[in-house]
């Protein structure tokens, strides 16, 4: 079933970490496995800040392998050796768990060479990477990964999430959502539905270079618009060509350093509900998200079929 | 009206008789004689003027649900659900005559399979609100989500603002009043009863109708397959303007503008013949 939600408030920041928590968690009955959260801090600084992961979470429920922790070490060594490789240069590094990094680096724009360097790491995966983009997922529902990663406080303008129950790949976090529209900086996907013409689009893409690191459906979308922003397109018409290319049931928000967007198919067949004002946007697979943030009577409404909208942070 | 009797009376009021059906069916008709069919064992004897509040904050759907049903067996007819978060599943299967005023929004299957209850909800409803209801009335005062009165059988279900997608699927009875737009598949194999469109309406509107009669104020994006335009007669126009009257919709609609949107019957299934027709052609 899947939930997803979102938030933007228009020209300030706000503890959108701590709001995204909340919207997730009233979301956990849609999906149990895994939760994850794409926020977007200030992004003034012109460093990235890049999110990686060299192993799974072994944790109950769990589809991966148990591996020894000796093994994160080693991988995370090596990353560090490929970044330099690459001609970046490490400002900070913190160890958020035994498999999971948070790196600011300094690095030019071909973000392409690196991310490709950094992923011949054996089990390594770049979950994000950008100026103002963070990505953040584990098993578990939004409290605990919130707890874990201590989101609580993250302060942005704007992030989108996602409550995952697995249903076309296993359960870990490599199959959970956001994912980063790699190669691009800050850009990033949530989706809720089934995409039935999978395949026909991988192949077509992989045949362009660009990368999968699941058998995810969702990640599909993320890749689509990575390669149609590639090609030069606005994200407002990649959006609108996916709603022609991607066949299926689906519901999908996408933000970028300073805009959220959604999208939904032909069919309507996938929920969101909507509510605007002046000072923010916030949607959701079900109103009950948006009334965790916002108790007090307020106008909400289901976007309609075929409908792509864009907001500006 | 004046040769029918109580209970004839009692069933065009909760919308039962008010159809003539065109199509081929084999439904079983409701038999207004028969007291059973205006009660149900269990229903309580409850009082409009007894009134009681329920906070609903803290309490979950199940016990919100049962404690609507205790304050009903105590004789209150009428009931005030406060602080309702948008939750799911409120109000569900209450199959008596009640008032109930949702101050604030319901999430997911809202008042569903209900038969007798007059509701009224200030906010908005997430999908499939009064799914399967029998009879009774919802108003709601703002927008409602996507598959608004599923399979609905009779009862008046009025969303005074705008509606998603497949609003009146499947339904076999009753009428849907919508004051604003609604979205793509209004009236998907829909197979009796009434749908009101104030507003424009998305691709495919009543896609494989059996029978029933759409009518739209605004614009039809695309019609579905089986659907047809049929022409508006007077007392089409006089039915619409009591039910928008009924309804609080005070819109100025030039009802004979409106578009009527009825089954083609063109569909495989007018075509074969019913099974016990086709054993005696075999």
């Amino acid at each position: 079933m899947c939930g997803i939600a979102g938030i933007i408030h228009r020209g300030k920041s706000t503890n959108v970490g701590g709001e995204m928590q909340k919207m997730l968690q009233s979301l956990k009955h849609r999906g149990p496995d895994s939760t994850g959260y794409a926020l977007y801090g200030s992004g003034k600084s012109k460093d990235f800040i890049l999110r990686f992961k060299v192993g799974e979470n072994v944790g109950e429920g769990s589809s991966a392998v148990m591996e020894d922790a000796s093994l994160y070490d080693l991988r995370k060594t090596q990353v560090n050796i490929k970044i330099e490789e690459a001609g970046g240069k490490i400002l900070k590094e913190e160890q958020i768990t035994p498999y999971s990094f948070r790196y600011i680096i300094k690095c030019d724009d071909d973000l392409l060479d690196l991310a490709k360097k950094i992923e011949t790491v054996e089990m390594t995966e770049i979950l994000s990477l950008g100026q103002s983009l963070e990505l953040i997922k584990d098993l578990g529902d939004a409290s605990v990964v919130a707890d874990q990663y201590s989101l609580n406080n993250f302060n942005g303008t704007h992030g989108i999430g996602h409550t995952r129950m697995a249903t076309e790949s296993g359960v870990d976090i490599r199959s959970a959502h956001p994912y980063w529209a790699y190669p691009f900086s800050d850009v990033s996907v949530v989706h809720n539905g089934q995409l039935t013409n999978y395949w026909n689009n991988r192949r077509a893409l992989e045949r362009k270079g660009m990368r999968f690191m699941s058998s995810c459906d969702s990640e599909l979308i993320a890749v689509y618009l990575a390669n149609k922003i590639r090609d030069g397109k606005e994200l407002e018409d990649a959006m609108q060509s996916s709603l022609i290319d991607l066949d299926g049931v689906f519901t999908y928000m996408v933000a970028t350093k300073d805009k959220l967007g959604m999208a939904k198919d032909h069919m309507a067949a996938k929920p969101m509900v909507l509510y605007e004002s002046d000072e923010l946007v916030a949607l959701a697979s079900e109103e009950v998200a948006i009334r965790s943030l916002l108790p007090h009577e307020i106008d909400t409404y289901d976007p309609y079929e075929g409908e792509v909208k864009v907001w500006q942070a | 009206m004046a040769s029918i009797t109580e209970n004839e009376h009692k069933s065009y009021g909760m919308g039962l008789h008010d159809e003539v059906l065109t199509g081929r069916t084999q439904q079983t008709f409701f038999n207004s004689e028969e007291d059973e069919n205006f009660f149900y064992n269990d229903a309580f004897d409850v009082d409009f003027n007894k009134r009681a509040t329920i906070d609903a904050e803290k309490l979950q759907c199940l016990e919100l649900n049962k404690k609507i049903k205790e304050l009903m067996k105590k004789g209150y007819g009428t009931i005030v659900l406060k602080n309702p978060g948008a939750k799911h599943s409120l109000g569900v299967g209450i199959l008596q005559k009640l008032n109930l005023i949702v101050e604030g929004s319901l999430g997911y299957f809202g008042v569903g399979s209900i038969d007798g209850p007059v509701v009224r909800i200030s906010g908005r409803v997430g999908w499939s609100c009064a799914e399967n209801m029998m009879s009774g009335k919802v108003v709601i005062e703002k927008n409602a989500g996507s598959c608004f009165g599923a399979a609905i059988r009779g009862g008046d279900l009025i969303c005074k603002g705008s509606v998603g997608a497949r609003s009146g699927i499947d339904m076999k009875g009753g009428t849907i009043i919508i004051g604003g737009d609604a979205g793509a598949f209004t009236g998907f194999m829909m197979q009796r009863g009434r749908i009101i469109i104030c507003g424009d309406v998305g691709p495919n509107l009543a896609d494989s109708l059996y029978d029933g009669t759409i009518f739209v104020g605004g614009n039809i994006k695309s019609l579905g397959a089986d659907a047809v335009e049929a022409e508006m007669t007077d007392l089409d126009v006089a039915w619409l303007k009591r039910k928008l009257k009924v309804a609080e919709i005070d819109k100025k609609i030039d009802f004979k503008k409106m578009t009527k949107i009825v089954s083609g019957k063109k569909l495989w299934n007018y075509d074969n013949l019913e099974p016990s027709e086709r054993k005696g052609a075999i």
